[in-house]
């Protein structure tokens, strides 16, 4: 059974004009197919307005969808008797930091979900210390959530989800509103749960840098996926990216436009260093040709 | 002004006061205020004021910043005074200058009302100086937890109180920087009168609540997120369970009460007599 599955997954609201008469139907998502196999790291991509966001709501039943099924964990999201269930499986990690924090202190906002949940108060102490160790946030936790940076905000609320032991974290652009060592630390926090919790991680962003390790990325326009597939895969179509109003890393880009030079570099090139072997390769076998000329 | 008033301020320290269970300090702090009000001797203020020194001592709080707190109140203390002073007629006519004449009950009554409003502040911000504001109101959720039989959406207003405490500082910054765009763009706030002041206001005010409305929706869907339903079915990391300390903590209280006013009635009636 998939993580999460979405089958020709809709979303329509209602558009209303300035008096608030309905004047037509807005579809956000219009028949979406995704799937997401447990312990995967996906992404998903697009532009503001691309319908991301509201594709991530789903998942968390926050949005319930108007057309096709969403399953999360193998329950039916549009159940209202499945919402708790659904919502302990597949937490979520907002955008920004201030307004989901709910405690006054640290260890108070990470017990939130399992008091919830109605988890006895002697386990939701062990569950809390574990989430804030998991995080790397622990020597904060009597501390009040105002005095902390960006970056340590998220992880408190990333500690929030993780305390509510969910199979899945589904996060919201959480780096949008962080400096660059905010994005580091919450990055680096997501893929060191993933490997010791082996926890299934969605992740939407607007930021290409953060989705390299992906398993599956996803790319949506106009509430549509229009390319799927691994990194590698999306990165290689360069052209058909800045369609949909989307940059490629930079070292991509650089690669891109060495090869389009003539250079005999490789489609897809995402990281630095592969960018450094494949160049100190084709020089290297440039001067051998020379030596044997 | 607003940093004077020590009301719902914490003050941190580790003393037996700030460790009781926060029932305990509401109820006592409202026995001790009602205390103050039942009794009319000097004697019972002598035992309130012996009480109340003994509190400040264990709590650790230093007396100083408790003082601060009644800096808010000076002009109403001012006000109460002079007009108990000149206003309360009785008793033996003590001084008689021109048309200003002061009787002994006046006298009396407006040292009392100060005593009275005096302790009264000190009583009250000595609770809030030694609870977190969390500890408050989860204490005032579980002792207004009966009211649920008729309907009263006890938790639900608790979680809006300590939800509300949380978001002070954040919006306090974000009017500063409200504050600071508009005055970039030319706002005048400083200069006018008060009515033009009042109106200057308007442009921090229209974006702060537009701000505040936009927070609001998202924590509602971060708490839904994170399976919030209500009170029902809820555990609490940390549940109030009264101690030896607390069951102390009232028994002192309520023979204080009886002292105050078996001495105040009868004691001090009898001396006032003979």
């Amino acid at each position: 059974m998939n993580m999460v599955q979405a089958e020709e997954l809709v979303y329509e609201y209602e558009k209303r004009d300035d008096e608030g008469n309905v004047i037509g139907m807005n579809r956000a998502i219009d028949e979406v197919d995704i799937d997401v196999e447990p312990g995967q790291f996906v992404a998903i991509l697009g532009h503001n307005g691309s319908g991301k966001s509201t594709l991530a709501k789903h998942i968390n039943a926050i949005l319930v969808p108007t057309g096709g099924v969403m399953w999360v964990n193998g329950r039916d999201t549009r159940k209202p008797e499945e919402l708790m269930s659904v919502r302990q499986s597949a937490g979520m990690v907002f955008q920004n930091p201030d307004n989901q924090i709910i405690g006054t202190v640290v260890e108070e906002d990470v017990g939130f979900g399992p008091e919830n949940l109605g988890v006895p108060t002697d386990e939701i102490w062990t569950r809390v210390e574990e989430s804030l160790r998991a995080v790397g946030m622990i020597e904060y936790r009597t501390h009040s959530p105002n005095k902390l940076s960006g970056g340590q905000k998220q992880r408190v609320a990333i500690a929030g989800v993780i305390a509510m032991t969910p199979q899945c974290i589904v996060l919201d652009e959480p780096t949008a509103m962080l400096d660059p060592n905010g994005r580091k630390e919450v990055l680096e926090t997501v893929q060191e749960l993933r490997k010791r919790k082996h926890v299934t991680v969605i992740l939407i962003t607007h930021y290409m840098e953060e989705v390299i390790d992906a398993d599956k990325v996803y790319v949506m326009d106009s509430g549509h996926v229009v390319m799927q597939g691994t990194p590698r895969e999306i990165f290689s179509q360069v052209d058909e990216l800045k369609k949909y109003h989307l940059d490629v890393p930079q070292v991509t880009m650089l690669a891109e436009e060495l090869r389009k030079r003539g250079l005999g570099l490789p489609r897809g090139i995402l990281r630095r260093e592969e960018l450094v072997k494949y160049t100190v390769d084709l020089w290297k076998s440039r001067k051998n040709r020379d030596v044997k000329m | 002004m607003i940093r004077d008033i020590t009301i719902g301020q914490y003050y941190p320290a580790n003393s037996l006061i700030h460790r009781l269970d926060p029932r305990v300090k509401i109820v006592c702090t409202l026995i001790f205020l009602v205390s103050l009000f039942v009794q009319n001797s000097f004697l019972g203020y002598m035992i309130a004021t012996v009480f109340l020194a003994a509190v400040i001592k264990i709590s650790k709080v230093p007396l100083k910043f408790i003082v601060k707190g009644l800096k808010a109140i000076v002009i109403l203390l001012m006000f109460t005074v002079v007009m108990n002073l000149f206003l309360t007629k009785g008793g033996e006519e003590l001084v008689h200058i021109g048309f200003i004449r002061i009787y002994e009950n006046g006298l009396r009554t407006c040292v009392f009302m100060a005593i009275r409003l005096i302790y009264l502040i000190i009583g009250s911000s000595l609770m809030t100086l030694t609870t977190t504001p969390n500890m408050l109101t989860d204490g005032i959720e579980k002792l207004l937890h009966p009211l649920n039989k008729i309907h009263c959406p006890v938790h639900e207003v608790a979680m809006m109180m300590s939800i509300a405490l949380r978001f002070i500082p954040i919006l306090l910054e974000e009017t500063d920087k409200i504050m600071k765009a508009q005055i970039a763009r030319g706002a005048d706030m400083e200069s006018g009168n008060l009515i033009q002041r009042t109106k200057a206001m308007v442009p921090i005010l229209v974006p702060l609540f537009v701000s505040a409305f936009r927070r609001a929706n998202d924590l509602a869907m971060a708490m839904e997120a994170r399976c919030y339903h209500g009170g029902d079915g809820r555990t609490k990391m940390k549940p109030l369970i009264y101690r030896g300390t607390d069951y102390m903590a009232y028994t002192v209280t309520i023979l204080y009460m009886i002292a105050v006013v078996v001495i105040g009635h009868f004691v001090a009636f009898k001396l006032w007599i003979f």
